[in-house]
């Protein structure tokens, strides 16, 4: 997960006192059983003016398809640099994703927000079905998806 | 090399392809099935009017899509609860369920990967490049045996498997390339190996920052028919910076919300439009009718799969097993077999082991294999080639003649050419005789004189070995057995006895038409299809070795029936003449192509003397159609040998003959059937410049006879006997 880490720190221009407090944190999304084939998933984060900052995971290995993520794509053009080694399989129905990863502390509880775009083929798309704040209170709180996400949460 | 390419893969496959074929058929039922239940909209009918129609009616809505089948698809958010239904466009109203159907989605996954994700779709991948290489290489091979491009959809003609199996490839070889071209090209899309992603517009960097444009009156949903959208997506609802996204079949497109202008358009490429078009052709989606078609045609794959096995299983079996063949680099002797049916190969093996026996390395192989380059320690090349219908190469043995025209004739390998085939052929072993004229003019040096085996003749074929064996300086005594094709029981119904007042006592013979099983007809067992002038097989009681007789029904007349002559100490045709109704005998049916009467109009002359009377008989039963046809019919006697007497009075008066001629030997003036020939000259040579065939049977001495009548009678046409063979017109069967 070091590259991820690289990454955030490099678009978000966090310092390195920042980076020195990092922490290990637990993403885990569930699936409703809507019954289709895999769902594509896009998890980044955005700042509090609702700007991207960095991506965190792309379940979902074709890049022809991230277009239907389609607020991921939006922001980042598509551009595949943007998940290269954070890219996993897409996620079953009624599957869920783990994913642990060091995040820097500079990012709870200061305006950032953890999205989660979700597509899958033949079905409606769903950008940013998921939309949380990034808090410590937060921190194992499930949230609710519209559509394919029965529940998501971090923990520290 | 064609058949190699179309057998293995054939054989590999074949479970897949099935698998393939046959969810590929039941998929292609969907798209005719939305065609069919989907509500269309009008032509005419704009975006525009559409989102307002469904506006009415959903206020929320956030997505309008229409598939391919035209069926439209809303999607809302109503108080954080997504919705989604088919809308009637006349209305906007939903009116169906849009949940994606769950067989077809799971017939999807197994029909692209087996539910193996990219292994899966890799292996059907693979399926597909199976059939598109058993598709062309079937294309060539239904060439070759038709006998050429012209005549790729004429009749052929073998076993009930090997013809319904290229039935079914004429039916569906078009639509079988189409699916699997468009199926490598989709996998191919799918694993990016093509250029052809749809690349939406860079989001516009500004927008108005209004929102509220009613969706009526944007110009660009209000100029684009429902026909042309794919997906209308609506901006977030309170998102100022959001736009509309139109994606129609020409390309994607952003629009403001607060001005209705088009903000930024991007066209699909060439390469997506390619794509696009592809996935319709595979799928059906926006093709349903071409779809259902295809879909037909898929199930044509497990019937060619069946068939194809079975050819190749009876094709197999037909081939001997050649015990202890020598690698051909090790080979002394190297004997090459171009066979049609294998039998040639029951003599090659014969060969091998009589050869192996006398310490020699001997390597059989087909001729197709030749390769004089492979035979290093070759001392000799011995070639049995049979022939293939008129003349024709075998199909082991097509190549050969280029191969042979490309090897350096070597002076210590010297050459032996035996043919195969049947003397009542217009083209008597023509193909071995070409093999021996090419080796002569290329100057390979010659083992042998050229020798011919009539009709699988044992004792041509010891006669050949014994001069193979004396060029090689050995005892050589080829004793072959031929195989016996599988005979079957047939019980005697009725019988009807002649000629015992002129000590010549024949009989025709009419026995049940035994029923085959599916399998029979499959594998060309039992007695498969005959016609009059076929020949059968009888393998009397206490021998292994069939006689053969003139057919004088086929299959349609319901009945198997020979004319049958007693020989003085004749083994078989006294045990026939000793049956009696409910009896039996072991029978065969052995196909004779060459003496049919072709499908023309031309007029028929039919020259025969006793028993030869049975196959010409059995034509003239068969001439419902009105063909003129001549008789002439040598007999002792009118009061005891005028076999069929009756039924031609019949069959004359109801327009099956046109005329009979009988010549009559015990008599005061006896007269043979060339001389009832020569008496009515005039007409015959008519006949003839009409464009008439002419068919004889009978004994030998009989046809000489005839020939020679017919050399003077056709003399001042400036006609000959043999021209009109060359010209498949004269045809005997000659005993």
């Amino acid at each position: 997960m070091k590259p991820l880490l690289a990454t955030l720190a490099v678009t978000t221009a966090l310092t390195a006192p920042g980076l020195a407090s990092a922490r290990p944190v637990t993403l885990t999304t569930n699936l409703n059983n809507y019954g289709g084939p895999g769902a594509y998933l896009a998890l980044y984060v955005t700042d509090s003016g609702g700007n991207y900052v960095g991506s965190l995971w792309m379940a979902g290995g074709r890049s022809r398809y991230y277009r239907h993520l389609s607020d991921w794509y939006r922001f980042t053009g598509g551009n595949t640099a943007e998940v290269n080694g954070i890219t996993g399989a897409s996620v079953g129905s009624g599957r869920s994703l783990t994913v642990s990863l060091d995040l820097s502390d500079a990012l709870f509880d200061a305006g950032y927000s953890l999205h989660i775009d979700a597509a899958v083929e033949n079905y409606r798309e769903s950008p940013s079905e998921i939309v949380v704040p990034l808090t410590t209170a937060g921190a194992g709180t499930p949230v609710r998806g519209r559509r394919y996400i029965a529940a998501f949460d971090y923990s520290f | 090399m064609t058949r190699a390419l179309h057998r293995w893969p054939g054989l590999l496959a074949a479970l897949l392809l099935m698998t393939l074929a046959l969810s590929g058929a039941a998929l292609s039922i969907f798209p005719a099935a939305y065609r069919v239940a989907a509500p269309q909209a009008a032509s005419g009918l704009t975006v525009a009017t559409l989102a307002q129609r469904i506006e009415a009616v959903y206020p929320t809505v956030g997505q309008i899509r229409r598939a391919p089948s035209g069926e439209i698809t809303a999607y809302w958010f109503d108080n954080g609860v997504p919705g989604a239904a088919v809308i009637d466009p006349t209305t906007g109203q939903g009116v169906a369920n849009s949940d994606p159907n769950q067989i077809e989605r799971w017939l999807t996954e197994f029909h692209r990967s087996l539910f193996l994700g990219d292994n899966g779709r890799i292996v059907m991948a693979v399926g597909a490049g199976a059939m598109l290489i058993l598709a062309v290489s079937g294309i060539f091979l239904v060439a070759r045996r038709t006998g050429g491009w012209r005549r790729w959809f004429s009749r052929v003609r073998g076993p009930m498997s090997g013809r319904l199996h290229v039935e079914f490839a004429r039916i569906a070889v078009a639509g079988l390339m189409l699916s699997s071209v468009t199926a490598l090209w989709m996998t191919a899309s799918t694993f990016s190996l093509l250029p052809d992603e749809a690349m939406p517009p860079n989001f516009p960097s500004q927008v108005s920052g209004e929102t509220g444009f009613a969706m009526a009156d944007v110009p660009t949903l209000a100029s684009t028919p429902v026909s042309a959208l794919r997906n209308l997506t609506y901006p977030y609802p309170d998102d100022a910076t959001d736009v509309v996204t139109i994606e129609t079949d020409t390309g994607t497109g952003y629009i403001d919300q607060g001005t209705g202008e088009m903000l930024a358009w991007a066209d699909l490429s060439g390469w997506a439009r390619v794509s696009e078009t592809i996935y319709m052709l595979h799928t059906g989606q926006g093709a349903a009718l071409l779809g259902v078609i295809l879909g037909l045609m898929a199930l044509c794959v497990p019937l060619m799969a069946v068939t194809g096995t079975i050819v190749w299983l009876v094709g197999r079996r037909g081939r001997p097993r050649i015990r202890g063949n020598v690698a051909a680099g090790r080979a002394e002797t190297v004997v090459l077999v171009g066979s049609e049916g294998g039998t040639t190969w029951g003599f090659a093996a014969t060969l091998h082991a009589e050869l192996t026996k006398t310490g020699q390395a001997v390597r059989v192989e087909p001729m197709s294999s030749f390769n004089p380059a492979r035979y290093s320690h070759a001392k000799r090349l011995i070639v049995m080639a049979a022939t293939y219908g008129d003349g024709d190469a075998p199909a082991s043995a097509k190549s050969f003649l280029d191969r042979l025209e490309q090897a350096q004739p070597a002076p210590g390998l010297p050459l032996s050419v035996l043919g195969f085939g049947d003397r009542s052929f217009a083209h008597y072993c023509a193909f071995a005789e070409q093999v021996q004229t090419r080796a002569e003019a290329l100057g390979w040096h010659q083992l042998t004189d050229f020798d011919t085996v009539d009709r699988q003749s044992p004792q041509d074929f010891a006669r050949w070995g014994r001069a193979l064996g004396q060029a090689m300086g050995l005892d050589l005594e080829l004793t072959h057995q031929p195989v016996v094709p599988a005979s079957q029981d047939i019980t005697l119904v009725s019988r009807r006895d002649y000629g015992a007042e002129v000590q010549s006592p024949t009989a025709i013979l009419r026995f049940a038409l035994p029923r085959r099983s599916l399998w029979q007809r499959l594998t060309g067992r039992g007695l498969g299809r005959f016609a009059a002038g076929d020949i059968l097989g009888v393998v009397p009681e206490g021998s292994t070795l069939p006689r053969f007789y003139s057919l004088a029904s086929g299959r349609r007349d319901g009945f198997v029936e020979i004319a049958v002559k007693k020989h003085p100490g004749g083994l078989c045709s006294g045990q026939l003449m000793a049956l009696e109704p409910g009896d039996t005998v072991h029978a065969f049916v052995r196909r004779n192509p060459g003496f049919r009467p072709d499908r023309s109009k031309a007029p028929l002359i039919l020259i025969g003397a006793g028993t030869g009377i049975g196959p010409l008989a059995g034509f003239v039963r068969g001439n419902t159609r009105g063909r003129p046809v001549h008789l002439f019919f040598g007999m002792r006697h009118p009061d005891s040998d005028f076999l069929y007497g009756e039924d031609l009075t019949g069959w004359k008066q109801d327009g099956h003959l046109t005329r009979m001629v009988t010549a009559v030997s015990r008599s005061q003036a006896p007269s043979y059937v060339q001389d009832a020939l020569r008496t009515e000259a005039t007409d015959v040579a008519r006949l003839i410049r009409q464009g008439a065939r002419i068919m004889v049977c009978g004994g030998r001495g009989m046809a000489e006879g005839v020939s020679e009548a017919l050399a003077d009678i056709l003399a001042p046409a400036g006609l000959t006997p043999a021209s009109l063979k060359a010209q498949g017109r004269y045809v005997e069967d000659v005993y």
